[in-house]
């Protein structure tokens, strides 16, 4: 059975401008120990996705429509206090920036500690000992001497560490990973991906890795969903997704990589915004900027369509085999 | 640290001298005390003998210079009415003034604080909007108004408690307290929740804007995601990172509740320095009024230190800078 089923999931955020459909039907299942790679541009519904999981949308957004079902049980039929016992529970969440999610006045042990607390009837030397054991795991040196301290005495990718520990504590059955490793440099981002994706693995945790970066995913991920405009639109197998991609919005994200033996040779770049949120096109949400577009495009939107093992993809004019090879 | 502490006993010395001279310049102008010390009908030659007395006779510069050279040996004169040193006259009624003060200060945090914090929770519901518009009561309503309408409540109508006066006093280090005796304390409650209540709405809106600002963080979403409970999130999250402005305006607040209780010390006939300011100036007695305020910088010094001082304890990169420097 998969840890996590989402189907159809809606987000709305209900602003002064209008109703902005953040999340607009986005469906997606991760078994134990595996990897999904949620990918897109800001602005696309990623993060929203991740925090609608944990059902912690701030208003005025708010899950309008869908299921989400954890290990079984759909989410949206719990009460506030049983969910709030699933997180940093079972589901955990790493944030994007290191530097603001420890809360600056408090000890690294009162933050692990109350974590473990929250959910266990336990001393706090017991706690204590926990925390020590999970730091240690994600690579933090001395561990038991640098609970004492506070966050600002440690670098950016430390802090992200601790971040990553306390999601860890409890040996949650899923981890939502908003950009994680964004906000780091290039050689402490590799270490923290080699060391989640070990993880992961040791303990069978399921992860979603919310990026916008392509390079990360290829790393890491097992599978990838790519998202735009609140929609998923195209989805498999890693390899197979970057490899021969289908969407011609994933073909120019890949495109738009500089790597090796691709020197000399001019980036290509899709054409044109992000588009705003609260007034996209009638047809698929990509027409403005694709450059396969037609009539049939701007008329209506695509669905979903299944174009071999495990792979979707919401396009009319989808990139074939032949001409796909990047 | 220890270049912080030296720099700011600098400036406070700064503040001091710039303070005698200002205070002393301004009281020389409000009259002669002599019109008032002696009665009426006295002779040129008595009157003249009272001036010489007191010095008076001298020119304002020679009067400056001995008042400043009596002040650095820690001789502020004496009061004209008590004949008592103007400092030791002070002092005596300091230990009333200060333990009302800081009553009412504990008041306004006890008041202020939970209503600020669930009014910046509420923000948007009923309940936080009631409470602003309560605490628009706190600012608006005049302090002698208010201490007379608690009078009429609780010592008139429901006789729950006294009205004026101090109540029963223990010596403690050499001070008469009411705080520790419980029938002091009774008549401490209605002058101490009058100066609080103003306090208490500042306290109020400062912990509501602190509590929406730290609401929106990161770290308050994480500590959700943590799953911890909302009572946590707040009591231990949010406000231990709001207390640092509180606590500012608070010290602040301190001094002027010491320094300036004026009113409330004479609706409830508590016998304070602010009474005893009053009474000074009507009767022109210019040593006191000159202590007064001198004492009065040297309390908002030492209490400005101490904020310093307990920013370091709150919020650990203040120490870290502190350090450095």
């Amino acid at each position: 059975m998969s840890v996590l089923d989402v189907r159809d999931l809606q987000t709305h955020f209900f602003t002064d401008a209008g109703v902005v459909k953040a999340v607009d039907g986005v469906s997606f299942s991760l078994d134990a120990g595996e990897v999904l790679g949620l990918v897109g541009e800001s602005g696309s519904g990623k993060s929203v996705t991740g925090f609608s999981i944990l059902r912690l949308v701030d208003a005025p957004g708010r899950v309008v429509g869908g299921q989400i079902n954890f290990k079984g049980q759909d989410l949206a039929t719990l009460s506030n206090r049983e969910m709030r016992s699933l997180r940093g529970n079972r589901i955990a969440m790493i944030f994007q920036d290191p530097m603001m999610t420890l809360n600056p006045v408090l000890r690294i042990e009162t933050q692990m500690v109350e974590a473990v607390r929250a959910h266990h009837r336990v001393s706090h030397a017991a706690a204590k000992d926990r925390a020590i054991r999970v730091l240690a795991r994600v690579g933090i040196p001395s561990p038991a001497d640098r609970l004492a301290a506070y966050p600002h005495q440690f670098s950016g990718g430390m802090r992200q560490r601790v971040a990553i520990a306390i999601a860890l504590l409890n040996g949650p059955d899923l981890i939502v990973a908003d950009e994680p490793t964004t906000a780091l440099d290039v050689t402490i981002q590799s270490q923290i991906l080699a060391e989640v994706q070990e993880l992961a693995r040791e303990t069978g945790t399921a992860l979603i890795w919310i990026t916008h970066d392509l390079a990360v995913v290829a790393g890491l991920a097992d599978k990838v969903s790519v998202m735009y405009a609140g929609r998923i639109v195209e989805s498999g197998p890693t390899d197979d997704v970057l490899t021969a991609p289908g969407h011609p919005y994933t073909e120019g994200l890949l495109g738009s990589i500089p790597g090796h033996g691709r020197r000399g040779e001019r980036l290509t770049q899709i054409p044109g915004m992000a588009p705003n949120m609260a007034r996209l096109p009638v047809g698929c949400a990509f027409a403005p900027r694709c450059h396969r577009v037609d009539e049939t495009c701007r008329a209506k939107a695509p669905a979903i369509t299944d174009i071999g093992p495990k792979r979707g993809l919401r396009c009319f004019h989808p990139i074939v085999e032949t001409e796909g090879a990047a | 640290m220890l270049v912080f502490l030296l720099r700011r006993l600098a400036q406070s010395v700064f503040v001091l001298i710039a303070m005698m001279i200002v205070v002393f310049f301004g009281v020389y102008m409000i009259g002669n005390p002599v019109d008032i010390l002696i009665s009426p009908d006295a002779t040129p030659l008595e009157v003249e003998e009272t001036m010489a007395r007191f010095g008076f006779d001298q020119p304002v510069h020679i009067q400056f210079l001995k008042f400043i050279g009596n002040a650095l040996q820690g001789d502020l004169g004496r009061s004209f009415v008590h004949g008592e040193p103007a400092v030791q006259l002070i002092l005596s009624y300091m230990p009333a003034t200060l333990e009302l003060a800081l009553l009412g200060l504990i008041f306004s945090v006890m008041i202020g604080v939970p209503l600020g914090v669930y009014a910046g929770y509420k923000a948007d519901r009923w309940q936080g909007r009631a409470i602003m518009t309560g605490s628009i009561f706190g600012f608006s309503l005049p302090n002698f108004w208010v201490g007379m309408l608690l009078i009429l409540i609780f010592a008139v109508e429901l006789r729950w408690l006294p009205s004026t006066g101090r109540g029963e006093t223990v010596e403690v280090l050499g001070m008469r307290l009411s705080i520790f005796s419980a029938d002091g304390l009774q008549y401490m409650i209605l002058p101490a929740l009058t100066l609080a209540l103003y306090k208490a709405s500042l306290v109020t809106r400062l912990a509501r804007a602190g509590t929406q600002e730290a609401l929106m963080q990161d770290y308050v979403k994480f500590a959700r995601a943590k799953g911890l409970s909302e009572t946590r999130i707040l009591v231990v999250h949010v406000l231990k990172n709001i207390m640092i402005p509180i606590i500012t305006v608070l010290g602040l607040e301190l001094g002027s509740m010491i320094a300036f209780a004026v009113v409330t010390e004479t609706v409830f006939a508590w016998p304070g320095m602010g009474k005893l300011l009053i009474d000074s100036i009507t009767t022109l007695d210019r040593p006191v009024i000159v202590a007064y305020l001198m004492l009065t910088v040297i309390i908002f010094i030492i209490i400005n230190f101490t904020v310093d001082v307990i920013y370091t304890l709150l919020d650990p990169r203040v120490r870290v800078r502190g350090e450095a420097t």
